[in-house]
């Protein structure tokens, strides 16, 4: 389906530089915000007029926030707490901040030596990371703190530990595929030796996927050595971080709630800034990783036209398309794929669409049935007309009624376009029953009949085969076969044969012909291929830039083109036993059309 | 498929194999010397080097562990100095109470995260998009310790709805009625992060489902559009959410340790905690290692299953 990326001539956008991307998001934004903020905060703790946190004060035990001397109070001790919670938030970053350094240090050691090196290092290494990754996450880190004994910096080395699989992997991954690019190779011949090339050539290449996976995790580091130390397995008295405040707070938490709740809040802020952050610096390095930023697919193409067409004509045929326009919304600004395309097919007739990758031929198809992907597909102008009813007026469930059932579609890669989950009978008979609640055991048999119809042998014996049991060819007679299931008027086929090889080729378009001509089909042929055309439609309409060139009997246009591209088009069948005249031939008019 | 699910199993055993070898290192890590850990600073020589022999600590690394596994593997776990019992006894008891515990949060995870995510993809950018991205937002960045406390500040003490901590009633407890009223606030405060992970990834799978070539096919033959999220897409999304709810499996048995903490749950967890901080290490070794079995276990489970959904993995 190359077709559906259409020319783009979006104009070109400023590049514009990572931070302003990054604070363009504005969720992003408002986490780099409150993470500053915060940082700040902490690293300004020794300049800041607050109290010194360790020193008690039991006759002012647990005074509530707001309280005179103290912002937010005291806790059980007496001691500040906003001076507290400012000091053991600068403990809690530091903590976080060291062991998703340490995580990503030795992961992202791993990970390059053993995507670099391959082989038994690669596997030995792997294994090990594989073990790791099979505890349950913080099980890991409480064994290994219960051996070295409670303590910060114990914790901090557990939660680091754990932490290196998600670096190894990740890192690997991106060296595997790196190292055999050509500029890796280029290095290597240059002479330069195997670290050198891991490190200046590879690592820098790395690096965004070692940003990412940082940003992305050390929230959760944060998180993790926090509740190690509500344990009171982490920081151990007199430090302490915000776990330990929030783990000694609880024994208050009935006559004190504030003393637990304030370094909770501040915990969740933290983590939560720094998620906003990661998602933002993920989005800014790694576009494709960005998930859900294409729109998903409405049932219906959005159809906003410019003046509205007859919704009825008389005298119509099969399928009347007049004027039809439809484009990709490219964020603002329309980009037209098809411009004002009118063509009619008769009952019983076969129209060839003709045309090069991109000249919107499959999108003219898809929008007849408003099938073109929404957004950011859009149909801009113009009718469609299924037995004189323009079907682009029809309210939506009016025209998804039609489709299967009066239009039915062939796609060109059967592999991607059948549910590689359900049986192939089961897929036929659900259009069957999508249209004609004959129930399923009926639905069932009719799918048997439609396989044989379309020669598939022993078509009982593989009504329960899945797709990809299947081979090319018997995976495209079930993809015509879907489209027989409610005898309909039209059959659309877009490359139904582009995906197959030459031969199958040849009796897939037999079977379509024969087809045609039993139950008085009307075929709209989409395809490249000349040779293709002669072979099976009536008329040609050829196609270039999203606009028809040219159209008329297919004889008369095979014998006289009128139109420079359709004469390129036609000469680009090869012949059998033409060999390098085929490009002599050929040259002149590709030479022509440049200048 | 039975040939799959025996094929599968085989790959579990040197997983496990390998986690035993990973516990039996991290033991390793003890700083000191065991038998004068034990006998105190006041250990003569001769006291020593005899309490090393009878540990069997006097042997090589490689011999150790074989020992060591075969008491395994004969249920023999050690004994727990502390609570002079055996170790495995102990674990059995305490990881019953886990799996109740963790078996609902990861129910609980599976269907409000599940539901979450595709109603957050199907109306995506629209205000229940935002509703749920908002939320998973909130459930991903707190820290469950402390929305227990929360939960117990509101559900138990302000509002008195339910039980702040334990497993049943000290009076008149122990049905099953009794059990659930106890069950809720921990499970679902366990549950929290996980439902994040799993609407989220939800989410992407359906989004990134939703714009393959079989989706329009779908739509061509003129299916509903409820079948086709549904029917169509959901259950190819549901090939890629599986292995997640299997991950979460692992958070929820690992988050097990702060929320039975803070809710006095009798399980695995708070012993492992209480083990830590009195230095019981063989307890700690038998309950992370038989945790860490389950884990792989059930792995292996969401691995068939997905065998079972999708016909391509069988081969």
């Amino acid at each position: 389906m190359t077709d559906l990326t259409a020319p783009v001539s979006a104009p070109a956008r400023k590049r514009r530089s990572n931070l302003q991307l990054l604070m363009a998001n504005r969720l992003a934004a408002a986490g780099l915000f409150i993470f500053g903020f915060i940082v700040i905060l902490a690293l300004l703790a020794p300049i800041l007029p607050i109290p010194n946190p360790d020193i008690t004060d039991q006759p002012n035990r647990l005074l509530p926030p707001l309280s005179e001397g103290h912002l937010l109070g005291t806790d059980h001790l007496g001691r500040d707490i906003l001076s507290r919670l400012i000091w053991g938030t600068q403990v809690s970053l530091l903590v976080g901040v060291s062991a998703t350094a340490l995580a990503a240090f030795f992961g992202s050691l791993i990970g390059l030596v053993a995507g670099y090196v391959r082989g038994a290092t690669d596997s030995i290494l792997m294994r090990f990371v594989d073990m790791l990754m099979a505890f349950p996450y913080i099980l890991l880190a409480i064994a290994i703190v219960a051996a070295l004994g409670p303590g910060l910096l114990n914790a901090l080395y557990a939660i680091a530990l754990v932490n290196i699989p998600f670096f190894a992997r990740n890192i690997r991954g991106v060296t595997v595929s790196i190292r055999n690019r050509e500029f890796v190779d280029a290095a290597r011949l240059s002479g330069k030796s195997h670290a050198a090339v891991l490190f200046t050539e590879v690592l820098p290449n790395v690096l965004p996927v070692i940003v990412i996976t940082m940003s992305t995790t050390v929230g959760w580091m944060i998180l993790e050595t926090a509740g190690l130390s509500f344990l009171g397995l982490g920081a151990q008295p007199p430090t302490s971080d915000l776990g330990s405040m929030l783990g000694q707070a609880r024994a208050q938490l009935f006559t004190a709630p504030h003393a637990s709740i304030i370094p909770g809040v501040m915990i969740f802020l933290l983590v939560m800034s720094i998620n906003l952050l990661g998602d933002g610096v993920r989005d800014v390095l790694d576009p494709r990783l960005r998930s859900g930023t294409l729109g998903r697919p409405m049932p219906v193409t959005k159809i906003k036209r410019e003046t509205k067409p007859a919704s009825t004509i008389e005298d119509a045929p099969a399928l009347f398309v007049e004027n039809l326009s439809t484009g990709f919304d490219t964020g603002g600004s329309i980009t037209p794929a098809v411009n004002e395309i009118s063509f009619r097919l008769d009952k019983g007739e076969c129209l060839g669409l003709i045309g090069e990758s991109g000249s919107g031929k499959s999108v003219t198809a898809l929008s007849l049935m408003g099938l073109v992907a929404s957004p950011p597909g859009i149909i801009t102008n113009g009718g469609v007309y299924i037995q004189g009813q323009d079907v682009l007026s029809l309210r939506e469930q009016d025209l998804i009624a039609l489709r299967g059932a009066r239009v039915a579609y062939v796609f060109q890669d059967p592999l991607t376009t059948l549910h590689p989950l359900f049986s192939v009978a089961d897929q036929i008979a659900e259009a069957v029953l999508a249209h004609n609640p004959i129930g399923k055991r009926a639905a069932r048999q009719r799918a048997v009949e439609l396989m044989e119809t379309v020669g598939i042998r022993d078509a009982s014996g593989r009504a329960s085969a899945y797709p990809h049991e299947l081979s090319g060819g018997q995976r495209q007679r079930i993809g015509i076969a879907m489209a027989l299931a409610n005898d309909p008027d039209i059959i659309i086929a877009d490359e139904p044969t582009t995906a197959l090889d030459v031969t199958v080729q040849a009796r897939i378009l037999e079977l379509l012909q024969k087809l045609r001509r039993e139950r008085g089909l009307a075929l709209l042929l989409i395809t490249h291929d000349f040779g293709v055309v002669a072979q099976v439609c009536d008329r040609v309409a050829v196609m270039k830039n999203g606009e028809i060139v040219e159209q008329g009997e297919t004889q008369t246009i095979l014998r006289a083109p009128q139109h420079d591209y359709t004469k390129r088009l036609i000469a680009c069948v090869p012949e059998l036993g033409e060999g390098h005249s085929f490009l002599d031939r050929v040259r002149p008019l590709f030479s022509e059309a440049k200048a | 498929m039975t040939a799959y699910i025996g094929k599968r199993l085989l790959a579990a055993i040197p997983v496990i194999i390998g986690l035993s070898v990973i516990v039996f290192l991290v033991m390793k890590l003890i700083p000191g010397d065991p038998a004068q850990a034990l006998l105190g600073s006041y250990a003569t020589p001769d006291n020593v080097a005899r309490i090393n022999r009878a540990l069997g600590l006097d042997r090589s690394w490689p011999e150790q562990y074989v020992i060591w596994i075969g008491n395994l593997l004969q249920g023999d776990f050690g004994r727990s100095y502390i609570l002079n019992r055996p170790v495995l006894d102990e674990v059995l008891e305490r990881f019953g109470a886990t799996l109740i515990l963790a078996g609902a949060s990861l129910v609980i995870c599976s269907v409000l995260g599940i539901l979450a995510g595709i109603v957050s993809a199907v109306r995506q950018f629209g205000w229940t998009d935002r509703i749920v991205t908002f939320f998973v937002l909130i459930g991903i960045s707190m820290p469950a310790f402390f929305l227990g406390l929360v939960f117990i500040l509101f559900f138990a003490v302000q509002w008195r709805l339910l039980p702040a901590s334990g497993m049943y009633a000290v009076y008149g407890g122990g049905d099953l009625p009794d059990l659930l009223r106890h069950l809720i606030l921990p499970a679902s405060t366990l549950a929290i992060v996980a439902t994040g992970v799993v609407a989220r990834l939800t989410r992407a799978a359906m989004l990134e489902v939703l714009r393959q070539d079989f989706i329009r096919t779908a739509r061509a033959k003129g299916l509903s559009e409820n079948k086709v999220i549904y029917r169509h897409a959901f259950r190819a999304a549901l090939v890629s959410i599986i292995p997640v709810l299997g991950i979460q499996a692992g958070f929820v048995l690992g988050g097990a340790l702060y929320i039975e903490t803070v809710f006095q749950w009798p399980g695995l967890g708070q012993m492992l905690v209480k083990a830590v901080s009195t230095r019981d290490l063989l307890l700690v070794q038998g309950g992370v290692l038989v945790a860490a079995t389950v884990y792989v276990l059930v792995n292996l489970l969401a691995d068939v299953a997905q065998a079972l959904l999708d016909p391509r993995l069988k081969a």
